[in-house]
């Protein structure tokens, strides 16, 4: 897979828009990041900000109310945000890729012409009920079950770790279930089921390690009717449609995952001028430079190796292993890099006031979540021929 | 109806700004070019006014951004394109570097004479001139009223409207259109571009003038143009501020609020 980097770099309109919101991150974001960390509350006005600043409708197409871009200038957005704020740059990650995605991609031109121009708007989020009790990355053995009696799915069964799924403005969950057998093999398909359908609970929020701003549940259905017409895409292809859709989000999360690794640099660059040790700044120490320098590294690989990913997607060819491929750097990138920072800050790393510390607890996410580190590997493993 | 808002780019307000001793001019190249946040805010409030009357079919209005300014400084159009603006005009002549603010008030007078446009509506003082008396001398030289200071509007089809503080208490002040109006940073926060504004402002028409193009203008408002390329207020000399000196810290070992006293009255700042 060669590739030529020798021209390579950034439209004008990309480093407009990176500019621009990182200047919404600084300006709207950071200030209410730790509070909103602390009270483990997704604060709903910058929701609306980032609505109106077009950011949840950046790669679709105007006709729903789109921005007209692509991925790539989703994921520039999202790292953008992730530098000052993982929990917000998820809830656009998840409500772009997870909520407004399968209908685009999968859904029927009247689903999308119902659904698309408020989640578009960002008026609207919607989340991707993929992940079971006992079906994580293995998501053929889902068990949740969507059966047809009439005109209407009865669906049973429960999610987990669903992002987007209890905010104030959350419209539906597209949820996988099996909805029958052929030769053996689990048939699963994908059905949206709207916030408030009887049967349909949202339970409390998860106590979770970090992301403390991102909304997230476990669901439950207990025969929850939806109609037959709200099956989105092929009965049977909602292994394939949720396997496309987990690739894409993988560039996504490594696109987030360098915006924490540069959020990180940069706070531990400042403070290790800022910080002075028996009279010197930090920074004059070789050992600290040294690791500042890895640190820059990483972000710089990190995005390297995501700007290839989500060139590829946007151009129409495979990126499956480079997605994996960017994933894995950029998620350890941040973990890294997380750890690093707190290092420099010292004791003021383990305070949850500086951001280094949020970083640091939302980085391990970046290692499991939307396949795990393993899963990868496994990914680039078969690509070599050895798995 | 077609409002004028004059944009300023200037040198990034939140970053280190150097003037340079030589020419006694900002050093531009010292710092990033920005929109002036007072001119973000005005153009917020015109584009909100815009796509409200869109909204409810009371009539098209068209925003026009300009401004005189290096040429080096046209990503500040592209940004008033980008955030809403239909079109952006862009004085920009070599032979205007250095203009002081009578020039500087003939050349905008000049081009807004030729956009033409019912209402102009422009920042009370930029961050970095601060001579906050432009929208008065335009007023001046297009013989129109000036409603300055403005720290809330309201456009009507034929009047501008809007309120004033000052010490005793609030002015409610109207014009009748074409005017121009002066706004104070009690305007909306500018909104960020969406990438769609940022990919459409490269289609909107942005209008590079020179002086030549203005000559007729120029001569109505009875300014030679040859007269243009010479400043009438030049700067002697600049020095740069003195570099603040360090603090004096007061321990408190009981005598604290004596010293601290006596540090005030000797500065008879008490």
């Amino acid at each position: 897979m060669a590739i030529d980097l020798s021209t390579y770099s950034l439209t004008d309109d990309e480093l407009t828009l990176s500019e621009g919101v990182r200047d919404f991150a600084e300006r709207v974001v950071a200030p209410v990041s730790y509070e909103a960390d602390r009270t483990k509350t997704l604060p709903m006005d910058v929701v609306a900000q980032m609505g109106e600043m077009g950011l949840f409708g950046i790669p679709f197409p105007e006709e729903y109310g789109g921005q007209g871009g692509d991925y790539f200038a989703l994921c520039l957005a999202i790292e953008a945000l992730a530098r000052v704020d993982q929990s917000i740059a998820i809830t656009l990650e998840a409500g772009v890729s997870l909520g407004a995605m399968p209908i685009f991609n999968f859904g029927s031109d009247e689903q999308k012409a119902e659904l698309l121009p408020a989640l578009l708007a960002g008026e609207a989020l919607a989340g991707f009920g993929l992940t079971e009790p006992e079906a994580g990355s293995d998501a053929g053995a889902t068990r949740t079950t969507a059966r047809l009696e009439g005109d209407e799915w009865v669906i049973n069964g429960s999610k987990q770790f669903i992002t987007n799924s209890g905010t104030p403005i959350t419209k539906f969950i597209t949820v996988t279930a099996v909805t029958g057998e052929t030769d053996g093999r689990k048939e699963i398909s994908t059905i949206y089921v709207p916030n408030g359908t009887p049967g349909f609970t949202v339970e409390p929020a998860y106590d979770k390690v970090g992301w403390h701003a991102s909304d997230t549940h476990p669901l439950t259905f207990s025969d929850v009717r939806v109609p037959a017409a709200n099956l989105v895409g092929q009965r049977g292809r909602g292994f394939a449609n949720f396997l496309h859709i987990l690739d894409e989000g993988r560039i996504a999360i490594a696109a987030l995952s360098t915006g924490a690794a540069e959020g990180c640099l940069e706070e531990a660059v400042d403070y290790a001028h800022k910080r002075k040790v028996f009279g010197e700044p930090l920074a004059s120490r070789q050992n600290v430079q040294f690791v500042l320098a890895r640190m820059q590294t990483r972000v710089h690989n990190a995005r390297l190796a995501w700007h290839h990913a989500a060139r590829l997607r946007d151009a129409g060819k495979p990126f499956k292993t480079e997605a994996a491929l960017a994933k894995l750097t950029a998620s350890d990138a941040a973990m890294d890099n997380a750890r690093d920072a707190t290092q420099i800050f010292g004791g003021n790393g383990f305070m949850n006031e500086y951001s280094v510390a949020r970083h640091y607890r939302d980085s391990k996410i970046l290692e499991i979540g939307e396949g795990t580190s393993e899963v990868q590997l496994l990914v680039i493993a078969r690509a070599l021929g050895v798995a | 109806m077609k409002i004028v808002v004059l944009v300023k780019p200037v040198p990034d307000t939140y970053g280190d700004r150097v003037l340079s001793l030589e020419t006694g001019l900002a050093d531009r190249a010292a710092s990033e070019t920005v929109l002036d946040e007072i001119t973000e805010r005005a153009l917020e409030a015109v584009i909100r006014h815009a796509e409200e009357s869109a909204k409810s079919g009371a009539g098209e209005v068209e925003v026009v951004a300009m401004t005189m300014a290096p040429a080096d400084s046209q990503s500040t159009l592209r940004k008033a394109l980008a955030m809403g603006a239909a079109s952006a005009v862009h004085i920009a002549d070599e032979r205007l570097a250095g203009a002081d603010l009578v020039r500087t008030a003939e050349v905008l007078a000049a081009a807004l004479r030729r956009a033409g446009a019912d209402l102009i509506v422009a920042g009370n003082g930029s961050t970095d001139g601060s001579g906050g008396v432009m929208p008065s001398m335009l007023a001046e030289l297009l013989e129109l009223p000036a409603a300055t200071r403005l720290e809330t509007i309201e456009i009507t089809a034929d009047a501008v409207r809007g309120t004033r503080e000052t010490d005793g208490g609030t002015m409610t002040v109207t014009a009748a259109l074409p005017a121009v109006v002066s706004v104070t940073e009690r305007m909306p926060d500018p909104r960020f571009p969406a990438l769609k504004g940022i990919m459409g402002a490269k289609k909107k028409p942005l209008e590079v003038v020179a002086l030549d193009d203005l000559s007729a203008e120029l001569e109505g408002l009875g300014v030679a143009l040859d007269e243009t390329a010479s400043a009438r207020s030049i700067m002697v000399a600049a020095t740069q501020r003195p570099a603040r000196e360090a603090g004096e810290i007061i321990t408190d070992d009981g005598t604290a609020g004596e010293r601290i006293a006596a540090f005030l009255a000797d500065r008879r700042l008490a």
